[in-house]
Order: C-alpha cells, then structure tokens, then sequence
C-alpha cells in the first residue's frame, strides 16, 4: 500500500479504526481541513455542539454512559481554551476522552498569529498527556497512542493539537499497533498474598463496610456484578461515593445510601465506627472523609485501586491492592470460594450486632425531610420523578449543587453507568451538555438532567443542539431563584449574608424553551406536580421542566466544615435542637 | 483563618521534612521539563535544585535530578505521581543522608582583586578540587566541585577575597559501588 493521505484524512483514518462513531465538535480556522474530510468518513457523525464546553461535556456524558472514550473537535486559540473546563473535569473525574485541536500552521507557532495559544501548555496540567504534532509522520500513530493512554489504566483525557500545515501534508497510514503496552504502565500489580490477606481481614471483621467509587464503573460493567456477588456473598454493609452510585443496587437493604459530605447518617456512622474499611476504586476525597485526623480512627483499612498514586495519598491504609477492580473482584470472589466457601454463614453471627447498630442509625432516617401542601420541596420532586421514572431504565445526569445533592440521596440507581454528575470538579453548567451526549449514545432511552436554574444557565445554548439532533433530553430544573447551596452555606457558615448567591433577572424557562423550538412545562404545586411530569414523559422532544421549588430548604444531612463522619448534622428538626441550646451553632 | 466557619478543614499538623534526591529517565521530547516541573509546582512539591541533559543519545533518554523536600507522604507522592507520566521510564529516590550514593554539584566563582587575594581565594577552595578556568591580572575564574552546604558556605568565605559573581549547578547523583539504579 502506496496511498498516501492528508493529515485531515489520517486523522478520521485513526477514528475509524478506533471505532469512533460520533465526535463532537465545533469548525473554525485552523481546523477546516479537518471539517472538509468529514463528509468521506460516514461511519463517523459529527455533533455541532454551540460552545466548545459543551462538546467536552457532552464527550463526558458520552463516554460516561457507554464506555467508550468521548471525542472532541475545536479550532486553536479559543476553541481549545474553551475545552480547559471539560478536560479538567474529565480528568478529576477519570472520564476518557480524546480531544483533537487545530494550531495556527507550525511556521507561525510562536508568533502570536491569529487564534494561536499554547495548547499544548495550557492543557498540559489537566490531561493525561498531549502532543504537539509537528511531524506528519507522526501523526497516526500519535492518534492512536492518544486513545490508549486515554482509555487504558486510570482513564482520562488526552489532546492532540494539530497544525493547519500538518492536516494538508501527505504520509502513508499506518494502523494502530495490536500490542498493548503503556511504556512498561501495566496495571496489575497484586499478588495472590494481597488478595488472602484481604479474605482473612474480612473473616475477622465484625464491623466491616465496603466504600465503593466510580472505579468501579470505570472498569466496566462486569466489575459492577462482581462487586454484588461479593457483596452478597459476605452479607456485609456497603456504601458508595457520588460516582459510584449505580454499580450497587440502590434499593437493596445492604446498601446504606451514598457516604460524606451529605451523605446518610448510617453511611458515614457506619464508615467512622467500622473494624474494616474495604475502599473499592474510590480515593478519599476530602468531600469523603471529613476532618482527616478523625477519619474512621479505629478501622484497618484496604485500598483497592488501579492508580498507585492514589495510595496513601490522604489516608494510609493497612492493606493496598493495585489493579483492575474487575481483576481484584474477580481474584477475591475465586478465592472466597475455594478458601471459605460457607463466608455468609459463618459470618452472619460476627456481624449481626454491626447490623443490629446500622438498623439503628437507619431509623434516625436521615433523608426525611418536612413536606409541604403548598410548595413543591425539591427533595418530593426528585421522589416524584423517580417514582415516575424507575422502569424505564433512565439515564440521569446533573448540574452542581443543592439539586445534585438530591438527586444523589433520592433517586435510586440499579445499574452502572447511569449517573453522570461533575464530582471532583463540580463543574456548574455540565449536566445539559452531558444528557446530550448521553442522548447520542443511547438515541432510545429516556435522558433527564436533573438541574438548578443557576447552573443550567450556564450551558443552555446547547438545547439548540438537542433540537438540531432531535435529541429529546428533558432538563428537569428545580428552581428556586437562588444559588442553592452558596445560600445554604451562607446561612449555615457565614452569618445570613446573603451575598450575591440571588439571581434577580431570570428568564422565563417555559418561554425559554419555545424560543428555542422545545417544549417547556412548568409546575408551581406539589398537586399539578405528577401530572406535568407525566406529560414531560409524554413528550417526545427536548423539554424544559420550570419546576418551582421552595426557596430556602436546605439539604441535609451534613457533615459541617472541620468534623468528622459521627458529627453530622441532620434535618430542621434537629438543628431547631441545636439552636435552643447555642451548641448547635459551634458545631457548624 | 482558624475563626472561619466554612473551611472545610485545616492542616494544623507539622511532620518532619526530609530532604530526598530524585532522580528521573526520561525520553528526551519537547515539553518533558515542562511536565516534570509542572507536576512539582501544580502539586505544591519543593524544588530545591534541578540538574537537567541527555545521557542516551540513541535512545533520546534524559537524566532529571531534582533534590527536593516533604515528609514521607509526599515524597512517596511526587515518586507515584512522577511515575504516572508519559515519557516518565523510571525513578529512583535517595535521602541525603544516603552513605551508598554520591552527590555533587559544581560551582563557578568569580573573583575580582589584588593578586593576594586572588590566591587566597584558591587557597579557600582547596578541600573541593579547585579548577583555575580563567586568569588575568585582576581576576579569577575557579570551579568547584562539592556538596550543596559547602559551596553555600564558600560562596559566603569567598566575599572577603572580592567574590563578585556565583554561578552554581543543581546536584547530580550517582551510586557508589557497582550496583546502578535500577
């Protein structure tokens, strides 16, 4: 094979063989080569996304709810720029994607042309790794290392910046090389001994809990079913972090809701009293462990992970096992077969006391919250919406904040991959973005981001996308005027100054939607509420829900600032207590 | 800030910092610096000295040398974190203290003055295998080899001989013995 091709078409070359089948992406100057391709690759659509955010994003909710690497298109200058926040946020969340930007020709690299910005320099902190590509010769296989790096190991993203001159030059194509080697980075770094080790902590613990994360969605759907038959076969309690929801049953009775910040009482009681702390592809976040030094004070602790820098990195733990979860898992259930085959029985005894103490946490229920005739309590609507919604296999994505927060204690996932929310970054303006990305990978299922009308302002020219597509994602907006969770901290930290977290002038969501050709639907009570939401249901087109909520409940529980996990604070009711008694307020 | 209410937490702990020398192998490609020492101060690591060339020519390998200081945690970190990179191949880490490992940086001295002085100067530097690199009537050119408190103490013994300028390299390190680092 003599052939030779252009850089432009190398790059959709590389795509194809990669299995692309969907980019999103926005045309500029230094990229139209590129664009110019695009119609001789028909396996590959292209998404027209209305900012350069919102194509990471949507790459993100792509990527999240397929697990397949999310791909991206920009131009140089601010097209990359405008990238920054999606690869950052992908990189905290360990999100694959793959983002492919022009650069001003290599001649005048270095001369402030027009849209020029050092790329290469500006994303260098929030990829994995990215490359200037300067050599057409180099190209190709550039690519194609860029979606291993991306997809392999801890995932995350990665971007080649490619100048104008190099997408017209012509080389030969060279296909991606079958063997997987990452500069010597294998992943697997356990050894039988580590996984025995494991199994005898848990046949002593009488007080165990698994913590479980978003490596275990990471490492892919198997991992998930893996981690219920462990689960199961050791009867013992389970908690995950925000990313982790969905790999364990929501509604199942072992599990104790989503730990930290505003995590269940029972969760995070359960974390701190524990003999044995079983991390599965978490790491320790600070939103996870409250106060550091009084973290879980008297608990051995095992680190599952396939990053090794995640290790010790917060917590020291007692035992560290590097890999794959779905390895680890896999390894660990083989051997509680073979070694301990009757765990569940002889277990049930040790830890039907740690049970007895968790039922008593649960009943605490600290998810309850004081309803209301009149107004719709946010935490109702996103009850209401699961209650609608639980058979139909949906996908949820979110904004950040108070809303996010909901969403995450009331509504409950049963399946990986079905939750995409901006964790690590908390990336106000992702949620939107995100459902279409996820509406393009799974064109048939019902899409929902559960949003606040602060965030979701921040990216929501892309409904326009979503109408060009036909993408019928609902933005489901539980609006209450304010920055919900800046308001709930300037009421609970910083004395009722209520700065700036207003917003005065907001737009008519349901005129909103009309102007932009999609359906609105607003509900004021908690009487119209599940009727409305039916009809969004009904509507086979992107909706804006205006669902207007009370305006100042706050989301409780809460760990507050500097305290560990066995000091959280709970509802109204329980801080009305506090107040009386002034000892409330210190605790804050 | 200890009255701040919504500070999520504080770092009142205060661990021994140790001093350590990394040493890192690279592929020598545009940008690996940036990267290395990006991950440092994006992390908020130390960097104490930095010593920087290629040593494989036909592999396009380079040799990083970084002393630097944090407690063990962080130490471990900056190796884990290092180890993640790209073009990283391989990095080995010492503590100062390290007897089985040499370490030496060089030092060039720039002394202005009356011959007497100038002499006195060399005679200074005697103990760390002084090079006369540069003589005139009025000056001196001296290069020294040494650890990093020696010539942190020269460069100030050297100021009553009329020392006028200081250049001095990051430390480089090498095993002691037969063994290379692996």
């Amino acid at each position: 094979m003599s052939k030779l091709y252009s850089g432009a078409e190398i790059v959709f070359k590389c795509m194809e063989d990669q299995n692309v089948d969907h980019i999103f992406g926005y045309p500029g100057g230094a990229v139209l080569p590129i664009y110019d391709e695009l119609q001789n690759f028909k396996s590959i659509k292209h998404v027209l996304v209305r900012h350069e955010q919102g194509a990471g994003h949507a790459a993100e909710g792509y990527a999240r709810s397929s697990g397949k690497p999310g791909v991206i298109l920009v131009t140089s200058g601010p097209g990359a720029t405008n990238v920054v926040t999606a690869l950052t946020d992908a990189y905290m969340d360990s999100i694959p994607l793959v983002c492919i930007s022009g650069q001003v020709p290599t001649h005048l690299i270095g001369t402030d042309a027009f849209q020029e910005c050092d790329t290469t320099g500006i994303t260098r902190p929030c990829t994995k790794h990215n490359w200037l590509v300067k050599d057409i010769n180099d190209l190709a296989s550039t690519i194609h290392k860029a979606f291993e790096v991306a997809t392999t190991g801890r995932p995350g993203p990665v971007l080649v910046d490619i100048p104008k001159d190099i997408q017209f030059q012509k080389t030969k194509y060279s296909k991606p090389k079958k063997e997987k080697k990452l500069n010597g980075k294998s992943h697997n770094h356990f050894n039988q001994n580590s996984i025995d080790e494991l199994i005898e902590l848990m046949s002593k613990s009488s007080k165990p809990i698994f913590y479980t994360g978003g490596g275990v969605i990471n490492s892919g759907p198997k991992a998930s079913e893996l981690l219920r038959e462990l689960v199961y076969a050791t009867g013992f309690p389970i908690t995950s972090t925000l990313q982790g929801l969905g790999s364990f049953p929501g509604d199942d009775n072992q599990f104790l809701g989503m730990l930290g910040m505003h995590g269940t009482y029972e969760a995070n009681n359960a974390m701190h009293d524990c003999d044995l702390m079983i991390n599965i592809g978490a790491r320790f976040d600070d939103r996870i462990t409250g106060k550091i030094d009084e973290f879980s004070p008297k608990s051995k602790k095992v680190h599952i992970d396939i990053d090794p820098s995640s290790i010790n990195k917060n917590v020291k733990v007692d035992l560290a096992i590097v890999g794959d979860v779905k390895t680890v898992l896999s390894s660990t259930l083989k051997s509680l077969k073979q070694k301990n085959s009757k765990f569940l029985k002889s277990n049930k005894q040790k830890t039907s006391k740690w049970w007895e103490k968790i039922q008593k946490w649960r009943s605490v229920r600290s998810l309850d919250y004081i309803g209301s005739e009149e107004t719709i309590k946010p935490q109702y609507a996103i009850e209401r919406l699961y209650e609608l919604t639980k058979d139909k296999d949906s996908y949820i994505t979110t904004e950040v904040g108070q809303h996010q927060m909901w969403a995450a204690q009331h509504y409950k996932f049963n399946k990986p991959n079905r939750w995409m929310t901006s964790g690590g970054l908390g990336t106000m303006g992702y949620g939107l973005p995100a459902a279409v990305g996820v509406q393009v990978a799974h064109p048939k299922k019902l899409v929902i981001d559960i949003a606040g009308e602060a965030s979701v302002l921040m990216t929501i020219q892309e409904m326009s996308t979503a109408v060009q597509y036909n993408l019928p994602i609902k933005i489901f907006i539980l609006n209450n005027q304010y920055m919900g969770m800046v308001r709930q901290w300037q009421e609970l930290l910083h004395d009722k100054n209520y700065s700036e977290s207003y917003t005065a002038a907001l737009p008519d969501f349901v005129k909103l939607a009309e102007a932009y050709n999609c359906v609105g639907i607003r509900a004021k009570t908690p009487e119209e509420l599940d009727d409305k939401i039916i009809e969004m249901l009904n509507t086979d087109r992107p909706v804006i829900f205006d669902c207007m909520v009370d305006k100042v409940e706050n989301c409780f529980p809460m760990i507050p600032s500097g305290k560990p996990h066995n000091q959280m604070i709970l509802g109204p009711k329980d801080q009305e207590n506090q107040k009386i008694t002034g000892k409330g307020k210190s605790l804050v | 800030m200890p009255n701040s209410k919504s500070a999520y937490s504080f770092s009142n702990k205060k661990e021994k910092f140790d001093t350590h020398i990394i040493v890192v192998w690279v592929d020598n490609e545009a940008g690996v610096l940036a990267r290395v020492v990006g991950l440092f101060s994006g992390r908020g690591y130390n960097i104490e000295s930095l010593a920087v060339a290629q040593v494989d020519e036909k592999l396009k390998i380079s040799r990083i040398t970084i002393v630097t200081t944090g407690t063990p945690q962080v130490v471990n970190q900056i190796k884990l974190q290092l180890r993640k990179l790209v073009p990283v191949h391989k990095v080995a880490d010492f503590k100062r203290e390290d007897k089985a490992v040499i370490f030496k940086e060089m030092a060039l001295f720039k002394i202005v003055g009356p011959n007497i002085k100038l002499e006195g100067a060399l005679k200074a530097c005697k103990k760390y295998n002084p090079v006369l690199l540069d003589k005139t009537k009025k000056s001196n050119v001296i290069q020294i080899t040494a650890l990093r408190r020696e010539i942190d103490k020269m460069s100030k013994d050297l100021k009553k001989f009329g020392l006028v300028s200081v250049s001095r390299t990051g430390a480089v390190a090498m095993t002691r013995g037969a063994d290379i680092f692996k």
